[in-house]
């Protein structure tokens, strides 16, 4: 077998642990639990679908701290998972590594946009 | 020992080249590569994804800019590519959350067999095409 420790460690490989998977999996049920949330918050809201319903949707202080950290949570997810595709289909390490920084900035960038929108509502 | 026992046929890793088109992946397969497809989807469409939150919810005027986006167009995209980039949102998520729940649920109940694999996997394309259609009709005015 390919020696793959010491200086030759693949240093933009897994963690080899339980960390992301773990993460993968809270991350994905809070977001499935949120996307409940906002369609029985929209399902059962009196008068018709417009504006005002939807901004009504995100009004409460306990929906603007439940969707900073489904935000957060997303960021988080999105990026496990790009990583692992990453991981399969990138084998230059030094490309993989461009790529993942890339798509860091992209999604902490996508984040902060979201985090703006949410904070000034 | 038969006679007739052919030697075990042995898959490697496929080529994208070569073996795509005649490999014939389970249906437990065909959701697992859509599961990377739908996420990769909205992983590169997430500036979109947050310019349809931040009008829709910013206040009227911007709601104004959000709907019309859908039938005026947006930029140089008109309405209707808009409302096919919307389906393809529609059925990434739709496709991702089916999928994903069926993760959670093989691993708090260990149902790992073949079988289920194949039953789940039809049960998550069937929900998801199924409610893309229902919801792909409404965008474009159906019903």
């Amino acid at each position: 077998m390919a020696v793959n420790y010491g200086a030759k460690r693949t240093v933009v490989g897994a963690h080899y642990g339980l960390r992301d998977w773990l993460v993968q999996r809270f991350t994905g049920g809070l977001m499935a639990v949120f996307t409940l949330i906002v369609l029985a918050r929209v399902l059962f809201a009196q008068g018709p679908i417009g504006y005002d319903l939807w901004a009504g949707v995100f009004a409460p202080q306990w929906m603007k701290a439940l969707t900073f950290a489904v935000i957060v949570a997303l960021i988080w997810h999105a990026w496990v998972g790009v990583r692992d595709i990453l991981m399969d289909y990138v084998p230059p390490m030094g490309v993989r590594l461009l790529v993942q920084v890339l798509s860091i900035i992209w999604l902490v960038g996508c984040g902060g946009w979201a985090l703006q929108v949410l904070w000034r509502l | 020992m038969s006679e007739t026992a052919k030697p075990r046929p042995e898959f490697r890793n496929i080529n994208i080249f070569t073996d795509v088109r005649t490999y014939r992946l389970p249906l437990a397969g065909l959701v697992s590569i859509l599961h990377r497809v739908s996420g990769a989807i909205m992983f590169v469409l997430l500036p979109f994804i947050i310019w349809l939150f931040d009008k829709s919810v910013s206040s009227e005027i911007s709601f104004g800019q959000f709907t019309s986006a859908f039938s005026a167009g947006l930029w140089f995209f008109p309405g209707w590519i808009i409302k096919l980039v919307a389906l393809a949102l529609i059925w990434a998520y739709l496709h991702h959350l089916i999928a994903g729940v069926r993760h959670l649920y093989m691993d708090a109940t260990h149902s790992v067999t073949k079988e289920f694999g194949r039953s789940s996997a039809v049960v998550t394309l069937v929900l998801s095409i199924g409610l893309t259609l229902i919801l792909g009709a409404k965008l474009f005015g159906l019903y």
